[in-house]
């Protein structure tokens, strides 16, 4: 049985790292992206912000004052049992967010969104979000927090497959050219881009491709890991970097998630993760004993499967 | 870096005499020293368009308004807050403010994410002897955070929220922020577009329009979303 104190306090401390401690995936992309940008202001830019993530570090304070949108992502083991059940499971997660919201702090971004009620905790109808998945085996849980951006960089639009690679590169240069001038979307940027699903599941594969994906990961279809090399060339071509200032840096990685669709549509969505890509995550064992990691760990074999029945691990392992 | 120009760090106060924003141009690098209020909407809706008057201990004590709400909360005693990151919000969304908001705050400095549009800048900046700064990043939220000395006043957090509340603070190198728009209303924006924009063709070659169009689509790519 998984303690509910130690699901509280650990989410808790994954609300501080993600404010706080820039993912070591990125900051080595955005180090590197900054030894090869020859923009006079978009250098300025990368320097300012690598500056700003040992600030942040050292002060132990947010790294950017817009904290973003808290959301979490939790997986569960298929024999993970959780204290309490799932419902206090989700009452240990608003309740560290509200908590880390006055303890970081962070800014209380969220409101209601006709009447702009702020409770000034993150926390309010259907915020933060909670998202679940599932893994065949183990009796763990992976608590997966991310702080996104709200406001920019992020389309969706209904192609066609008449519309082709030709299309879905037209809309991803659309999306960076258009949310890229003025630096909107804040990159450079981990993109993430949905493909096929219904519009809310491209919309969600889309952005669960560029928060729960680390820098330098490859889809394993091995066409889409080419595209995801071809798209993080291309958008690192426009001319553009950050604030949109003339430079080479647009695409820290890009990711691509597909789902099956329906047979007359294409549907894509493009997300920007930004300079502050804000994500933390742990694993809790039925032991109590927690691990921190950066890297989600969300995209595996059994969330991409394709079958009716799932193949355990160790005979795919077998057949390789 | 591949390439290091350095930029001249150039400190400048909350409350600048005219000779000291003409000194300044596009792409300048500022740090400022002294008091810096924020405002968004809540903020601008209630001056504007409730015609309420901004607090006298604002328009006194500063000249610096910002597009911004920090990452703060109220601290153990009354009148006390931990304020953390600052970062600014898109300013864009201000522009039917403005003009008013200019007048009745005397603002000289808007500080910001990303700029206006370059008409905002010469209707309403240039005759008022404003400029815009831009932040930088964005955000370099704790950079900024580092740059506050102190908490003054938050005003009108109850009705407001602490979001949309006005933060005064008291900076002290507080930056960095460039110069986005100097005194004669030029946009720096405004010239890494345009230059950008030249080699747009190129790179959408060997891409083609979606069969579904969608209502006032252009593919005028010297277009701006604000």
């Amino acid at each position: 049985m998984i303690p509910i104190e130690t699901i509280q306090s650990t989410a808790l401390t994954l609300m501080d790292k993600a404010a706080i401690e820039i993912p070591e995936d990125y900051l080595s992309g955005l180090q590197q992206a900054a030894d090869i940008e020859d923009g006079d202001l978009s250098s300025f830019v990368l320097q300012a912000m690598l500056e700003n993530y040992e600030a942040a570090k050292e002060d132990r304070r947010a790294m950017c004052g817009d904290t973003g949108c808290p959301r979490w992502y939790v997986k569960i083991a298929n024999e993970a049992q959780i204290q309490g059940g799932p419902a206090a499971l989700e009452e240990a997660l608003r309740s560290a967010t509200a908590e880390a919201t006055n303890g970081v702090p962070l800014r209380p971004n969220r409101v209601h969104p006709l009447w702009r009620t702020d409770h000034n905790n993150n926390v309010g109808i259907n915020a933060p979000e909670i998202e679940y998945a599932f893994e065949p085996e183990g009796q763990w849980i992976d608590l997966t927090t991310v702080h996104k951006g709200g406001l920019f960089g992020t389309d969706y639009r209904m192609l066609f497959p008449s519309d082709g690679i030709e299309g879905i590169k037209r809309f991803y240069l659309d999306s960076l050219v258009a949310f890229g001038k003025r630096g909107l979307s804040c990159q450079p940027a981990i993109i993430g881009i949905g493909l096929g699903g219904s519009k809310d599941t491209c919309m969600v594969l889309g952005k669960r491709a560029a928060c729960l994906r680390t820098v330098g990961d490859r889809n394993p279809d091995p066409k889409i890991a080419e595209l995801e090399e071809e798209f993080k060339e291309l958008g690192n071509n426009i001319g553009m970097g950050a604030m949109g200032f003339v430079g080479k840096s647009m695409v820290i990685d890009c990711h691509i998630e597909v789902g099956y669709c329906h047979t007359g549509g294409m549907q894509m969505s493009v997300h920007a993760f930004c300079l502050s890509s804000r994500r933390a995550c742990a694993r809790i064992h039925q032991d109590g004993t927690v691990e921190y990691r950066t890297d989600p760990e969300w995209f595996t074999p059994y969330q991409r499967r394709e079958t009716v029945e799932w193949q355990p691990a160790k005979n795919l392992k077998k057949s390789a | 870096m591949a390439t290091s120009k350095k930029f001249e760090k150039i400190r400048l106060n909350t409350s600048p005499k005219p000779a000291d924003l003409q000194k300044l141009n596009i792409g300048d690098i500022v740090y400022l020293d002294g008091v810096v209020y924020t405002g968004r909407e809540g903020v601008y809706k209630k001056v504007v368009d409730d015609k309420c008057p901004l607090p006298d201990d604002v328009v006194k004590a500063s000249a610096a308004s910002f597009h911004c709400s920090p990452a703060a909360a109220p601290g153990d005693r009354e009148g006390e807050y931990n304020l953390g990151a600052v970062t600014a919000t898109a300013s864009f969304r201000f522009t039917k403010w403005i003009d008013k908001f200019l007048e009745v705050s005397d603002a000289k400095l808007i500080i910001g994410k990303g700029g206006m549009a370059p008409e905002d800048y010469r209707n309403y900046f240039v005759p008022r002897g404003a400029i815009y700064l831009t932040t930088v990043g964005y955000g370099t939220g704790a950079l900024l955070g580092r740059g506050v000395k102190k908490v003054r006043n938050v005003h009108w957090a109850d009705e407001l929220g602490l979001a949309q509340a006005i933060w005064v603070i008291e900076v002290e190198n507080f930056g960095p922020f460039i110069v986005e728009s100097n005194l004669a209303g030029e946009s720096l924006f405004e010239r890494e577009n345009s230059k950008i924009a030249e080699g747009l063709p190129k790179i959408y070659e060997g891409t083609r329009p979606a069969v579904l169009k969608r209502f006032g689509e252009t593919d005028d790519r010297s277009d701006e979303l604000i």
